[in-house]
């Protein structure tokens, strides 16, 4: 076997083995989310066991896990939708007119750390009695998808060629015509990033729901940590638990791959 | 009209955005300045009540505090070193020829798209004393089964190792698409010189690298200051006060000891030292020419 065939298949150990360490937490959540109290606690058989559902079943049937499901929904949909509605029109004039002053804010309000608003809006949402609706959720969690998409967006706005718009404005477009008929279409690639990620950052959100939520909102992450504080762990409803909240974010992973690493990684490769 | 509209439609487009921005950011930032100087449990029947700047002189004579700063640090720093290197060496054994390397790439996401709360239970099951697979994995290798999170000396430690998992890949791609986009010509022309593989990372592939390398950093560094809901979900600050940073002490503070004053002048000193470091590291960046 020659040198370079060798160095190849050691490559390939390395990047697969640092592949199973990095997917081992995943694995195992989905292994314990389909035993029993008794075969988690049994450490001597880890892998033999007859796997059944009775966890997913409790899941449902002992607490309102649909109700956490449609709160979750409803809010990073709201705080999705409307952050486009606001961040879009916002990206596009920044990048056109180039309002670094504007961009800066922006940049401000994706690098101050979220507990510096949760007094305040403790506070002030009591005081309007908004704690625990849907309407208090959405806007926190918008201060969270807004500068995202705006922040996915501007470089992305900037990359199109003027021509474009030129020969809309030639055609008798006005400004808010182009961008809607010609801008917004040829956008989508970079919608769609800002957009799931923007959806995964609210579903996954924790800090904010935490003191925001109660009974009628409670998203998934509040309902999950909730399960921790009972007596004993019922570790597989936990782990099942954890598997449906999780589920929708790695479908969506594995569907989007290309646009989530774009998201994630836009803006520091250009340099 | 129309001509009113085209004549002002940067600020009519930027408006709703800024004003959002204003009233659910600056002018709760501002209500925290203004609380951090007085003294208030959040009860409706003794208003806040004026204090000067004793929160802050509270703040710097408690120890939590002074722990909680050197935690914060603590963590951060480690953690962003350990994933820098490792997010380093994993990109470039990404950018080898693999087998199925589309697949792989996406399977690396998963740690840093999932929720982070559910991440953490998992990893709570993970480092059970009795029944977790990181003491299983001990004792199969002949070592001393430990306490983890349970451990004040170990519990750090352990959520830097979940913070690890769920980042390093984060570095690793944005280090990967940096590699991919690298001009050829240096390597052939080190290649005519005779440079072996280690000469041709240091002298060509690093320095090349330095702006993305950079950025990914900066990134994580000024994300890893706030980590709040790996902590939170994992050991909420404890055991006692261990692995308790200026996020979660904050917390703390404000939402179970209602000590409202005192939680605002800490999270406003959380706040500036984000906010400073951020301005610091945007303007050495520009220095460096690297654009944000």
């Amino acid at each position: 076997m020659n040198e370079e065939k060798k160095a190849s298949i050691f490559t390939h150990l390395l990047v697969y083995l640092s592949l199973f360490l990095f997917v081992m937490p995943f694995l195992w959540m989905i292994l314990a989310s389909f035993k029993t109290q008794e075969q988690i606690l049994n450490t001597s058989a880890l892998l033999s066991f007859t796997p059944n559902f009775d966890n997913y079943v409790n899941v449902f049937t002992q607490y309102a896990f649909m109700d956490f499901i449609v709160n979750s929904f409803i809010v990073a949909l709201g705080s999705t939708l409307l952050g486009l509605l606001l961040g879009l029109p916002a990206a596009y004039a920044i990048a056109k007119y180039k309002q670094q002053g504007m961009g800066l804010l922006i940049l401000v309000a994706r690098i101050v750390p979220g507990i510096s608003f949760l007094i305040p809006w403790f506070i002030i949402f009591s005081k309007l009695e908004m704690i625990d609706t849907y309407t208090s959720l959405i806007l926190s969690h918008m201060l969270v998808t807004m500068p995202f998409i705006i922040w996915v967006m501007i470089p992305f706005f900037e990359g199109l060629p003027h021509e474009l718009e030129e020969s809309a404005r030639v055609d008798g477009c006005t400004t808010t015509g182009a961008f809607l008929r010609i801008l917004l279409p040829i956008s989508w690639p970079g919608i769609i990033t800002a957009s799931i990620l923007a959806f995964i950052f609210s579903w996954n959100n924790f800090m904010f729901s935490l003191i925001l939520a109660g009974e009628k909102t409670k998203t998934l992450p509040i309902a999950i940590f909730n399960f921790l504080s009972y007596s004993e762990i019922n570790w597989g409803g936990l782990m099942a638990a954890s598997v449906i909240i999780t589920l929708p974010v790695l479908v969506i992973a594995l569907v989007a791959q290309r646009y989530i690493i774009a998201g994630l990684t836009g803006g520091a490769v250009k340099g | 009209m129309t001509n009113w509209i085209e004549r002002n439609i940067k600020w009519i487009y930027t408006m709703p955005a800024v004003l959002f921005v204003g009233i659910m950011m600056v002018f709760p930032v501002g209500y925290t300045l203004w609380l951090s100087f007085h003294d208030w449990d959040m009860s409706n029947v003794s208003p806040p009540l004026w204090v000067g700047l004793d929160n802050y002189l509270t703040l710097f004579q408690d120890e939590v505090f002074t722990q909680a700063l050197w935690l914060t640090f603590y963590f951060t720093i480690v953690a962003v070193v350990i994933e820098t290197v490792l997010g380093i060496l994993l990109a470039l054994l990404m950018n080898q020829h693999i087998v199925g390397k589309g697949l792989v790439k996406t399977l690396f996401l998963l740690p840093m798209v999932a929720t982070p709360v559910a991440v953490g239970l998992v990893w709570i099951l993970i480092y059970e004393p009795n029944i977790g697979i990181a003491n299983i994995f001990l004792q199969a290798i002949g070592i001393a089964p430990q306490e983890w999170l349970a451990s004040p000396e170990m519990v750090m430690p352990s959520l830097i190792v979940i913070d690890v998992w769920e980042w390093t890949p984060m570095i690793a791609l944005i280090v990967l698409a940096g590699l991919v986009s690298l001009p050829k010509d240096p390597y052939e022309a080190a290649i005519v010189d005779g440079a072996n593989r280690l000469q041709t990372f240091w002298n060509i592939t690093l320095p090349l690298l330095k702006p993305t390398i950079y950025s990914a950093v900066l990134l994580r560094l000024i994300d890893a200051l706030k980590t709040f809901d790996i902590i939170y979900a994992t050991t909420q600050g404890g055991p006692g006060t261990s692995s308790q940073t200026l996020n979660i002490y904050g917390y703390v503070l404000g939402f179970q000891y209602f000590k409202i004053g005192q939680a605002s002048a800490l999270l406003m000193i959380f706040f500036a030292i984000v906010l400073g470091l951020s301005v610091l590291v945007i303007a050495v960046r520009k220095k460096a020419g690297v654009s944000m």
